[in-house]
């Protein structure tokens, strides 16, 4: 009891001591600060939120602005212009394609296929302007550095949209929503970082893997090139005959994967035993990179357009479609490949021999798709 | 390969650190008035006061200042170092060196060492060394 009545007299004589008669002073002036929390306590805390956000902005500032170089320096160096090709890139960094009206969905695949075909005729015409000295192979790791860039450079006009859109209204919830999702935004802006250098260097990327598995069951084996720029090699596995396909490298290119399944498919009048698609796919939280897992269906990204194809040529022909996927996220899909990934194409290779043994019977043909980009395997 | 880049965004503003470095200055000048108060009778709680208001400020300043310099190293595109694997088909004699320019998988590259025959890049890969958070699921 008596220690109590101590530290009492001393917690008073601490805070009354050096103000004395005027400690009535720091009494109002906590009643100052609470009544002020009260009123705009939402404006401080949206300030705050603010504050967060400027500082992410300044970092995707930086990242584009390293975007914008890294293109002009590798268009530079491998494309030898004539003139300075800054204006023409910051040109190229503010394209923007129109997605197809959908109000009426009957035959939108087919808009949208269009659509993404001049954007590709444009890019490609754009890059070979820029970089006039560049063989294809860099003309098309050129146009990935590109497109990267361009990712980076409309990531920051948006958020730096809602951030002005947000000083100007001071609407907390605005700015709120924002800074909800700024971390996953940032995520990917980084992965896109990274995956500049990939392709201005030429470097396998985490994506490539569906291609890496099936370069390595080409190796060694005769290639042609089928429509649109894919490769197939006619590969005898486990006594089947196995058509295998990918995206022609080792430029960045994703190529058509379903023009060149419909290709094949029509080729052998519909009588494949089935399809096994490989492909990188996003992993969750919690799981590990490079694990391999396998199903049905199309494996395969993009707009949906090979998709569409794929599923219409197996539908036509009743054709069984199984899918070995590579699990990693979004920061690897667009970097250079990592060791856990690259280790996983064996098991995944594995996993397809043991869906062929099971599913079909010796001296039947088999489609291997490999989606992704082929950028840095040939 | 391992390579970082930096431009003007990174550069820290003046007007920032010296408003860091006079509050810095000013923190000093309260611990020396502290212990100067300190040796003066009747002054004690005076002295008690600058040397609170002395530390504040010192680690105040501080703060910011590594805050400040911890945006800049975020403020990095770190460039992680690529391994090209060589090996030779016929006699497996493997090399590991660093990704150049112009490296593929499955590119034909310089004769092997041991028997003369062309050599083949097998693999490209980066090697992460990642941290583990350690969560119950």
């Amino acid at each position: 009891m008596n220690e109590f009545v101590a530290m009492t007299a001393l917690q008073n004589q601490i805070t009354q001591e050096p103000f004395g008669e005027y400690s009535w002073i720091l009494n109002i002036l906590f009643y100052v600060i609470f009544v002020v929390f009260i009123f705009y306590g939402q404006r401080i805390q949206t300030y705050i939120m603010l504050r967060e956000v400027e500082s992410s902005l300044y970092k995707l500032k930086y990242i584009k602005s390293e975007g914008r170089k890294i293109a002009i320096e590798t268009i530079k160096e491998t494309g030898k212009p004539q003139t300075d090709p800054s204006a023409r890139v910051d040109r190229f960094l503010e394209y923007f394609t129109i997605s197809p009206q959908s109000l009426d969905p009957a035959g939108v695949v087919w808009k949208l296929e269009h659509i993404l075909d001049v954007r590709e005729i444009r890019f490609k015409d754009e890059v070979k302007m820029m970089a006039p000295a560049a063989d294809e192979i860099q003309t098309n790791n050129l146009e990935n550095t590109l497109e990267a860039a361009m990712a980076l450079n409309y990531i920051y006009k948006v958020i730096r949209h809602f951030y002005l859109l947000g000083k100007k209204t001071l609407s907390l919830y605005v700015i709120m929503q924002l800074q909800m999702i700024l971390p996953l935004v940032m995520r990917e802006a980084e992965a896109y970082a990274s995956a500049l250098k990939a392709f201005a260097y030429g470097q396998p990327i985490g994506d490539g893997v569906g291609a890496l598995v099936v370069a390595k069951l080409i190796h060694k084996h005769q290639t042609r090139k089928i429509p649109k720029d894919c490769v197939v090699a006619t590969v005898p596995i486990e006594g089947r005959t196995a058509h295998v396909i990918k995206a022609e490298g080792p430029g960045g290119n994703v190529g058509r994967p379903g023009d060149a399944v419909k290709t094949i498919i029509e080729e052998n009048e519909g009588n494949i035993a089935t399809i096994i698609m490989v492909d990188a796919a996003l992993k969750l939280e919690g799981e590990a990179v490079g694990e391999v897992a396998e199903g049905v269906g199309a494996a395969i990204g993009g707009p949906g357009v090979d998709q569409f194809k794929i599923e219409e040529s197996i539908l036509k022909h009743r054709i069984p479609i199984n899918a070995v996927i590579i699990k990693e996220d979004i920061g690897d899909a667009v970097s250079p490949m990592r060791k856990e990934i690259f280790d996983a194409v064996d098991v995944a290779i594995d996993r397809i021999k043991q869906v062929i043994l099971e599913k079909t019977k010796e001296g039947d043909t088999v489609i291997i798709a490999g989606a992704g980009n082929s950028i840095g395997i040939r | 390969m391992k390579k970082t880049s930096s431009s003007a965004t990174t550069k820290i503003s003046t007007f920032v650190l010296l408003v860091i470095f006079i509050t810095l200055a000013l923190s000093i000048t309260a611990l020396i008035l502290a212990i100067s108060a300190w040796y003066t009778p009747g002054q004690e709680i005076i002295a008690g006061y600058l040397l609170i208001i002395g530390f504040l400020g010192a680690a105040l300043s501080t703060y910011v200042l590594l805050q400040t310099r911890k945006r800049i190293s975020r403020l990095r595109i770190e460039v992680p170092p690529i391994t090209t694997t060589i090996e030779c088909g016929k006699c497996g004699f493997k090399s590991i060196r660093e990704f150049q320019r112009g490296d593929y998988v499955f590119k034909e590259v310089e004769s092997c060492q041991k028997c003369n025959e062309n050599m083949l890049i097998t693999a490209i890969y980066r090697e992460v060394k990642e941290k583990r958070v350690k969560t119950r699921f």
